[in-house]
């Protein structure tokens, strides 16, 4: 290795090396701080590591935020399997049953992953409210499998795609109709493609937070990021516990991807359709 | 669908029958008939709550009401110009072109650099990529929490600042009355930094190293390679990312939320936010809607190109 070699390659990694410091300095304040008791919060300690660990800022968060934690696993669990399940259905018709014009009606699916949601909501507010579902968990789940359709749809088409169109011949000739197929030829071979779409649906549902605050503004029944709002809104909550409340609420995404993190960057690329 | 496969698809539909890409040549099957059946509720679905919302909305900004009693008068413009005459509406516009210059520019200079550099051939590659996209797993929420306990004036970074002798340097960040926007952008850019890098880093992995084996013979250095070879063979992500970080800009709503609201003197105030207040504050729901369709107005910029763009990839 040449010296001017060495020296390009020691300036690389020192630069990733400060950029990961940056990518992970504010989940060090926030982890340190949700550690700390309120009387280590300390404007002029604020980067020191605790004196000693104490759960007090995190059991009191937890007091707090815990019902709304639990009101988004029941909201995000069933829209992330049921929006799969949806987008594996449709993803299998846009890829194997391209009847005319299904094409296009796949680019008109795809205009809602875009939308900013502003242009929609007071139509969404009042549809939902004529079928006397506004305010309900079974509402907002509903909502969620509905936005859900574009990004689940064209996930699971492209990997659709990729299986040879010669099987599902093959099977027609046998005499197995549209069902037969996709549960004896897809589904068998499908997880890959549930794995990456119930990750997504699960993340981007889970972090969701506009639809929630609309649809579901009652604190009681918010989910977990509208109550981490309302927590860090009201300057009387300690910083400690405010860090608290937002650590827990990025605790199961950030379980998820430091598990399935390769599932993760898959979705991210076939989200951006380059799948 | 491409015509180029249909007479090879002529020929096996003529031994099989009925076969998935000689669909044309055949009246629609019982099981066509199924797939549309099952495909129904999906696009009604979407009928409803995308386009017919979108139409919707633009009807309500063209009615009277703005107040709790709905009223579907016609007031042909004025929403819109009641809008346009509006200062919180000029306060956004500014804020949309600060975010989005400083947001777009963060995020695709440091993602193309970070995929260059991970390109690398980098020992421990797989950490640095998963400690970069880290902050694409929480939400816009956690974000605005975290930075803005980073970004008080007294502690976090200017305390940074201050250890290392920088304690002229204390800026007010993200409660600046006038520079407040790009102080957000550094957390929303670093939120969403790790996913460009990631489409970079994709893009990066599909140059073939013959092509840049080749730039090598020719004479071409590390810069000119990229000036000339791989810049522009990533254009296409370019485009996907500009497109990404424009549509973000432009609904940026939830960071602020948790972070600095919309800031003395709206200095961090979004269309996202005039909307939401106006809406569902204030009860003006003609002008909210109006926002609302403003706001898909500029997107339709950003989503048609795209969207076009795309055309050709779907229809492989």
């Amino acid at each position: 290795m040449t010296l001017q070699r060495f020296w390009t390659r020691g300036a690389i990694y020192l630069v990733l090396a400060a950029f990961c410091a940056f990518y992970l300095m504010p989940f060090y304040v926030m982890i340190i701080t949700s550690l700390k008791p309120y009387a280590d919060v300390n404007v002029t300690r604020m980067w020191e590591l605790p004196r000693g660990i104490y759960f007090d800022a995190i059991f009191q968060a937890w007091a707090t935020v815990s019902p709304n934690f639990w009101n988004s696993v029941i909201i995000t669990v069933p829209a992330a399997l049921i929006s799969s399940l949806i987008g594996s259905l449709n993803g299998y018709i846009f890829a194997k049953w391209r009847f005319r014009g299904a094409d296009t009606l796949f680019i008109l699916f795809l205009v809602g992953m875009f939308l900013p949601y502003q242009g929609i909501l007071i139509p969404l507010v009042l549809t939902l409210q004529a079928v006397g579902l506004y305010a309900t968990v079974v509402g907002l789940i509903m909502v969620h499998c509905i936005f859900g359709i574009p990004i689940t749809a064209l996930l699971f088409r492209s990997y659709y795609t990729g299986i040879p169109n010669e099987l599902i011949d093959a099977a027609k000739i046998d005499g197995t109709g549209f069902f037969g197929i996709y549960r004896y030829i897809l589904l068998p071979i499908s997880m890959p493609a549930f794995a990456v779409v119930l990750l997504w649906q699960f993340t981007s549902i889970w972090n969701d937070y506009l639809i929630g605050l609309v649809v579901l503004s009652n604190p009681r029944l918010a989910p977990i990021n509208v109550a981490v709002v309302n927590i860090a809104g009201s300057w009387t909550v300690e910083w400690n516990v405010q860090m608290a409340a937002a650590l827990i609420a990025a605790l199961p995404t950030i379980a998820v991807y430091l598990l399935l993190g390769k599932l993760f960057m898959r979705g991210l690329l076939a989200g951006a359709l380059k799948g | 669908m491409a015509t180029k496969s249909i007479s090879a698809a002529g020929q096996r539909t003529l031994v099989s029958g009925s076969t998935t890409t000689g669909r044309r040549r055949r009246r629609i099957s019982g099981d066509m008939l199924l797939a549309i059946l099952v495909l129904l509720p999906s696009i009604l679905a979407v009928a409803i709550f995308i386009y017919t919302a979108i139409g919707w909305t633009f009807y309500i900004s063209t009615v009277k009401w703005n107040s709790q009693v709905i009223d579907y008068s016609f007031v042909g413009l004025r929403n819109w110009l009641r809008m346009i005459g509006d200062a919180r509406f000029h306060a956004d516009l500014r804020n949309l072109a600060y975010y989005a210059i400083g947001f777009m520019t963060q995020c695709i200079l440091f993602g193309f650099l970070l995929a260059s550099l991970l390109d690398q051939k980098i020992k421990g590659e797989a950490l640095f990529r998963t400690i970069i996209i880290f902050p694409f797993a929480v939400s816009g929420i956690v974000t605005g929490v975290a930075w803005r306990w980073l970004m008080q004036p007294t502690t976090g970074i200017n305390l940074l600042f201050a250890n290392i002798g920088l304690d002229w340097f204390q800026p007010t960040w993200n409660t600046h009355p006038r520079y407040g926007m790009w102080a957000v952008t550094i957390a929303t850019a670093w939120q969403f930094t790790g996913y460009v890098m990631a489409l970079y880093l994709a893009g990066l992995r599909g140059i073939p190293q013959e092509l840049r084996e080749a730039a090598a013979i020719d004479g071409a250095g590390t810069y000119a390679t990229y000036r000339w070879v791989i810049i522009p063979l990533l254009m296409p992500v370019t485009f996907t990312a500009i497109v990404l970080t424009g549509m973000n800009s432009i609904r940026v709503f939830d960071v602020l939320a948790s972070m600095s609201g919309s800031g003395a003197a709206f200095a961090t105030d979004t269309l996202a936010f005039f909307m939401f207040q106006s809406t569902f504050g204030a009860y003006r729901y003609s002008l909210g809607a109006t926002i609302g369709a403003f706001m898909i107005l500029l997107s339709a910029f950003l989503i048609v190109p795209y969207l076009r763009s795309m055309r050709g990839e779907v229809e492989r």
